[in-house]
């Protein structure tokens, strides 16, 4: 592996950069989005930093149902994000539509639109759940990069 | 120089939840702007149709995450009022000690995100944290962190003991502590001083006309609060007052929701020292006779009106929410205009902005996929043909 790849590997493992954007959610686990990131959770000890645009994101976190007037626009933010990029869907809602499902102007599920890394159940999910989420995806990013370079 | 008009939303950062305002710009100057929403509208009234009492609770919680015991409440008050159920003197204690659990945790959330669209994040850090010490309590009492479902039909669906009742005052007495000192930072902080006074202008005539709500209106020197003017629950046995401010600007938006919460702490205190003994609910039967209500509710952020028709089955003819956003929302134009960009977000903030609560109204033309608008005498005569089918007439001829 060349030393510019093992630069790149370590930045993205150690500080994943995350842009958080409601589809259409109640709001409970968008207070327990930033709840995590306050004092008592403190998620940015692992590196976790919210970013305000998604051109500078490595992972989308997305709450709520995909609603009809969003799905185009959950979309195009999906396409401006650098590769490789990640979803994180969090609550239920967002992993498949939760209480919503069958509303005449509710899509489903996060998946139904873009491609989802990892999925956070819960109703509204609790800020543990998504540190634990978000440990999981570090995990499992460190892992297939590993296993990317052993193949090489 | 030339006008140009700039989109703000649905994605930025200094909005938390998907809504789109086109501003009018000349230089740094505000000259216009719209507000645009639909963005959340998820289909809860529709989708209310076609549940039963007992499932509505759950899904009129999920209109919204830090309004949610509000809008049950009130959807509740409506439906024990066409059933003439007697709610027990406890439950309904439980009620307003959870409502007023709520406001806290509300207001706490809000004076962060306002601290945070001024730029003040060390405030936000310090706010979220103590707002844990709620949340605590709300977990204690019902056993979720955001979502409580401590209300049922007739009732509450948990009773509270002498140790839990120990523990929140416990925790209601270090938040006093502390919103001293958030009292003394509100008013005397020179950064918020210098970046919430006279921003957002809303003089107490476009307060009235605009019909702003709750603490907005509340800031503009407008005398309005349910829980004075036609007490639910056990408002009217409690004793607490109305916070008005008139300096009709931002700043009077900070200093009457930190001064709510010292108010809210006071009717903690009172709720829990004189706990009402008995049951804490009442059977109500699965089927709700027909008729009609309407319930008036004072949410953190204003006055939350829920409509239920019922007829004759357990599944309600017609639910209808006005959220207080909605209502909140006709003054921002106003408060906008002349101001500078760099006060936008911080301005909308001001009327802690709900758009859960407020994006269930919209018209979506299936046949052609375009939505429509309708101007005012069409939705009017929309809405009469639209009842009248149903068997309601509100018109007045």
């Amino acid at each position: 592996m060349k030393i510019k790849e093992k630069i790149i590997l370590w930045s993205r493992l150690k500080s994943p950069w995350i842009l958080h954007f409601n589809t259409g959610a109640c709001n409970g686990c968008d207070i327990e989005i930033v709840d995590a990131l306050t004092p008592k959770y403190d998620v940015e000890r692992f590196g976790l930093v919210l970013k305000a645009t998604p051109r500078h994101a490595d992972v989308l976190v997305v709450s709520g149902p995909v609603t009809r007037q969003q799905a185009k626009r959950l979309k195009r933010i999906y396409e401006q994000m650098p590769e490789p990029k990640f979803v994180l869907a969090v609550g239920a809602c967002a992993c498949s539509g939760g209480v919503f499902d069958g509303c005449y102007s509710v899509l489903g599920g996060l998946d139904k639109i873009i491609p989802v890394s990892a999925y956070i159940p819960g109703c509204p999910v609790r800020p543990e759940a998504i540190i634990d989420g978000v440990v999981k995806l570090i995990g499992a990013l460190e892992s297939g990069a590993k296993k990317e370079i052993e193949a090489k | 120089m030339a006008k140009i008009t700039i989109p703000l939303g649905p994605q930025h950062p200094a909005l938390k939840e998907p809504e789109n305002f086109m501003l009018v710009l000349d230089g740094e100057q505000i000259c216009d702007a719209t507000v645009n929403l639909g963005y959340n509208h998820r289909g809860i009234e529709k989708a209310a149709e076609n549940r039963n009492y007992i499932q509505d609770i759950y899904l009129l919680e999920r209109i919204c995450g830090i309004c949610s015991h509000s809008h049950v409440s009130c959807y509740i008050g409506c439906v024990e009022e066409i059933a003439k159920v007697e709610v027990p003197q406890r439950a309904k204690a439980i009620r307003t000690l959870v409502a007023e659990l709520e406001r806290i945790h509300s207001h706490l959330l809000w004076l962060g995100v306002a601290a945070y669209e001024m730029g003040f994040e060390t405030m936000f850090m310090y706010t979220w944290r103590d707002r844990e010490q709620v949340l605590d309590c709300l977990e204690m009492l019902s056993g979720n962190r955001v979502h409580y479902g401590i209300n049922t039909l007739g009732g509450v669906r948990r009773d509270i003991n002498a140790q839990q009742a120990k523990e929140i005052i416990k925790k209601i007495n270090y938040l006093e502590e502390r919103t001293k000192y958030y009292v003394n930072l509100a008013t005397e902080e020179p950064t918020v001083l210098a970046r919430t006074q006279n921003v957002g202008k809303l003089p107490y005539k476009v307060a009235l006309e605009r019909n702003a709500l709750g603490p907005t209106a509340r800031a503009s020197g407008v005398k309005m609060d349910v829980r004075k003017q036609e007490p639910y629950f056990i408002y009217d046995k409690l004793d607490f007052e109305m916070i008005t401010y008139d300096s009709e600007d931002v700043f009077g938006r900070v200093v009457v929701r930190v001064l709510e919460l010292v108010e809210s702490y006071k009717i903690i205190k009172q709720v829990l020292s004189a706990l009402p003994e008995g049951a804490i609910s009442v059977k109500v039967p699965w089927k709700i006779p027909a008729g009609e209500s309407v319930f008036r509710y004072e949410a953190p952020r204003g006055e939350d009106i829920h409509y239920v028709k019922s007829n004759g089955s357990e599944i309600p003819e017609r639910v209808k929410v006005r959220a207080p956003t909605l209502s909140n929302f006709q003054s921002i134009p106003y408060m906008l205009k002349g101001d500078y960009l760099a006060d936008v977000p911080i301005t909308i903030a001001a009327i802690d902005p709900c758009m859960s609560c407020t994006d269930r109204a919209v018209v979506y033309d299936a046949k052609n996929g375009k939505t429509r608008t309708f101007d005012w005498e069409e939705l009017r005569k929309y809405s009469i043909e639209f009842y009248k089918k149903k068997g309601v007439n509100f018109s007045t001829k």
